[in-house]
């Protein structure tokens, strides 16, 4: 760990910001500037994230989870000193200082984490439809950024949040349903393959998920899971 | 890890049901005792379904199975998660696992060690503490929670046992597909709570009771 001293920091500025801010300073004094991800900025791409005092993202005293990018400064005190680290997990390999690698996770969205079959242009609407509950649900799962949270806060280092949204997300939908026993079997292959741990129902990914997606997909896809062993197209 | 879970925590209320018969009396204690080793007159349980003395034995292979199944089950998912934290971090906030949920897998040692000092004492009577019983398990039980610190050893003991259930019990749903909400969630810890607490006040009221003499 390395120790900075950042001045001028407004209580305004993003987190994001207040390293620029730091490598800016690093950069004219010919330092080597500290690497880390970042892209939309917004909140919504899933790019930023690091571990701040401990937490996936930070947020200071707020109980309410954010990502990187929308974290302030006010959160913190004048002068604190802040601790930051990458998310550490075997499968996240950290590639630069706070910068890691997450393609695992694109892995096992390549696993099984899509429709295979073309629909062809949107259909009409009403034409399949969907219960109002299925359809909240399956977006409320479908929000997941793929930011990594939950695995830099799970003490297993599993990924099982994020897996479980996917399925979960597909699950609900009427598209998914083909494929849907297929899909919980090869995602959680891949998930396991990528050297991810298995969920021991802690908790805390769901505590730090930006997206807030619900603790109870990893349910949903045990519960498929299960179902798929007495499925004929589960292979 | 949730069914063999599921197995021992159904076991464990079955067990306290037996301890229970100590308040009843020795003939109906002692009878219960035989009855599950098929040494009582009606040639005990589930007899003549399964010959004489078979019941006790299929019962302790199936247990046993639970248990090493249960725990090569653990094996794997600490082997897991080691491997899949290679470092750890010089700051970590713990927002919501409770102390029961972080202390299962040493925990879960622990009481597994003090497992083996258990059968030893009551089912081997290799490790009888207040020596020789005459026979009567009426009498081994009241001998051996008749010592202070035996019955705080196993205080200590059931609190390791049901802190362990605390999280076992609703894990083990979440598992099986049954956290679906957000209320089925605090349902289910609800029910881990109550189960965990009624085997805590349920097997400790015997040996409490033996301690302070209201049984003898």
């Amino acid at each position: 760990m390395v120790t900075y001293q950042v001045r001028d920091v407004s209580p305004d500025m993003s987190f994001l910001e207040m390293l620029d801010l730091l490598n800016e300073d690093l950069t004219v004094k010919g330092e080597e500037p500290v690497a880390f991800d970042h892209d939309c900025r917004e909140g919504i791409c899933g790019m930023c994230g690091v571990v701040i005092n401990g937490t996936a993202h930070g947020r200071g005293d707020s109980p309410v989870p954010t990502t990187t990018c929308q974290l302030h400064m006010r959160s913190f005190e004048d002068g604190a000193t802040i601790d930051v680290e990458p998310w550490r997990a075997g499968p996240f390999p950290v590639i630069k200082d706070l910068a890691v690698d997450r393609s695992a996770f694109d892995r096992i969205i390549q696993a099984g984490g899509f429709i295979s079959a073309n629909t062809g242009a949107a259909p009409d609407a009403h034409a399949a439809p969907v219960g109002k509950l299925k359809a909240d649900r399956a977006f409320d799962a479908a929000t997941c950024i793929g930011c990594g949270a939950c695995v830099a806060a799970c003490p297993n280092s599993s990924a099982m949040l994020f897996t479980a949204a996917k399925i979960t997300h597909l699950a609900m939908l009427p598209q998914g349903q083909p494929e849907r026993f297929l899909r919980v079997k090869s995602m959680l292959a891949q998930h396991d393959e990528e050297g991810f741990g298995g969920c021991t129902n802690i908790g805390e990914c769901a505590e730090v998920c930006p997206k807030q997606i619900p603790f109870d997909t990893i349910s949903q896809l045990n519960r498929d899971l299960i179902s798929s062993l007495f499925k004929k197209d589960g292979k | 890890m949730a069914v063999t879970g599921l197995i021992l925590i159904a076991f464990l209320l079955v067990h306290m049901f037996g301890n229970l018969k100590m308040f009843i009396g020795p003939e109906a204690f002692n009878h219960y005792a035989e009855w599950l080793k098929g040494e009582s007159e009606d040639g005990g349980i589930l007899y003549p379904l399964v010959p004489k003395g078979w019941f006790i034995w299929i019962f302790r292979v199936v247990l046993l199975a639970a248990v090493v199944l249960h725990m090569y089950s653990a094996a794997t998912l600490w082997k897991r998660a080691l491997a899949a934290n290679p470092s750890t971090y010089a700051a970590k906030r713990k927002l919501a696992q409770t102390y029961s949920a972080r202390t299962m897998r040493w925990g879960g040692i622990i009481l597994a060690g003090l497992l083996i000092f258990h059968l030893a004492q009551f089912t081997v009577h290799a490790a009888l503490v207040a020596g020789p019983y005459g026979g009567s398990p009426y009498a081994m039980v009241i001998g051996e929670f008749g010592i202070w610190w035996m019955v705080i050893v196993y205080a200590i003991w059931m609190l390791a046992v049901c802190m362990h259930i605390r999280h076992g019990f609703w894990s083990a749903f979440a598992t099986l597909g049954a956290n679906t909400s957000a209320t089925a969630r605090a349902v289910l810890n609800g029910c881990a709570w109550a189960v965990a607490l009624l085997l805590y006040i349920g097997f400790m009221i015997m040996p409490v009771a033996v301690l302070f003499g209201w049984i003898h």
